[in-house]
């Protein structure tokens, strides 16, 4: 499959299937975290804050991986050891889009912080459940406002990333859309063995 | 052993991003073709790193299912 030619990145471009399929797999799965979280509020079955959980787990994999690939790509095209004036690595580290990433990460690893220093079923259920819908919330300016209010390397500083028709044209879509709902629906499977494992376990134990 | 496999990840992870000085000109030979490489090794190894936890995971409930059904 051709891909366009762009300046700096090149080749590289096909990391769109992978890098970017990875946030966007985070962010479905999110939501489906959040829809679950709020449903365990109005009606006080574990079976939602189970999900809601084994979700929210699978989305921060997800973007841990993204992160990662992002590094990855980050270092080899936006800093270059071999060219003195290009950026250098902690220089590009700084940029907007990485901290809000990290921060709206960070904000998800003290959800499961917070969900397993409570001992009670009920209490851990409905407190956990409050705070994904705030992690949820705050998803939004860290990941999706700020960093499109300051200047970063990032591509789609300007409007959409990865859907800027600047950045990529009808062929990559072609094989990028069918990847999204590809990765998600890995993520999905992942989290349904979580959810299934748990219901066992529950079992058991209260035997 | 699950902060084994992290710190593995971690230190694969670092791997690239400290060794981009050596593996600098082979990396971005042919178009940068080997970035995806790279991108796709690690997706792929983070998910299988991810799918052995809970294959141990599990294999821990199977062996404490065993011991209660025995039990009883």
């Amino acid at each position: 499959m051709d891909v366009p030619a762009r300046e700096v990145i090149q080749e590289s471009i096909r990391n769109l299937y992978y890098h970017v399929s990875m946030w966007f797999s985070m962010m479905i799965l999110f939501t489906v975290s959040v829809v679950n979280a709020v449903k365990y509020l109005s009606t006080n079955n574990l079976k939602y804050d189970n999900l809601a959980r084994q979700y929210a787990v699978v989305g921060i994999v997800f973007g841990v991986l993204g992160y990662s690939t992002g590094m990855i790509w980050a270092s080899f095209t936006w800093a270059d050891p071999n060219n003195p004036a290009s950026a250098s690595f902690a220089s590009i580290a700084k940029d907007p889009k990485l901290i809000g990433a990290a921060i709206a990460l960070l904000i998800y690893f003290a959800y499961l912080v917070l969900r397993d220093s409570i001992e009670d079923i009920d209490k851990k259920a409905r407190i956990s459940s409050v705070y994904n819908i705030f992690a949820f919330a705050l998803l939004f300016p860290s990941i999706w406002i700020i960093p499109r209010l300051l200047e970063s390397l990032h591509p789609g500083g300007e409007g959409n990333p990865a859907l800027n028709p600047k950045d990529i044209d009808a062929r990559m879509r072609m094989v990028f859309y069918p990847a999204v709902i590809g990765w998600t629906l890995l993520g999905v499977w992942i989290a349904s063995l979580k959810v299934r494992m748990k219901n066992l376990k529950e079992k058991t134990f209260y035997k | 052993m699950i902060k084994r496999i992290i710190l593995s990840f971690l230190l694969l992870i670092c791997n690239y991003v400290l060794f981009a000085q050596d593996m600098a000109t082979e990396m971005r030979s042919n178009g940068k073709i080997y970035i995806v490489v790279a991108v796709l090794v690690t997706v792929f190894i983070g998910i299988i790193l991810y799918l052995i936890r809970l294959d141990r995971k599990l294999a821990r409930l199977e062996k404490e299912t065993k011991d209660s059904s025995l039990n009883k």
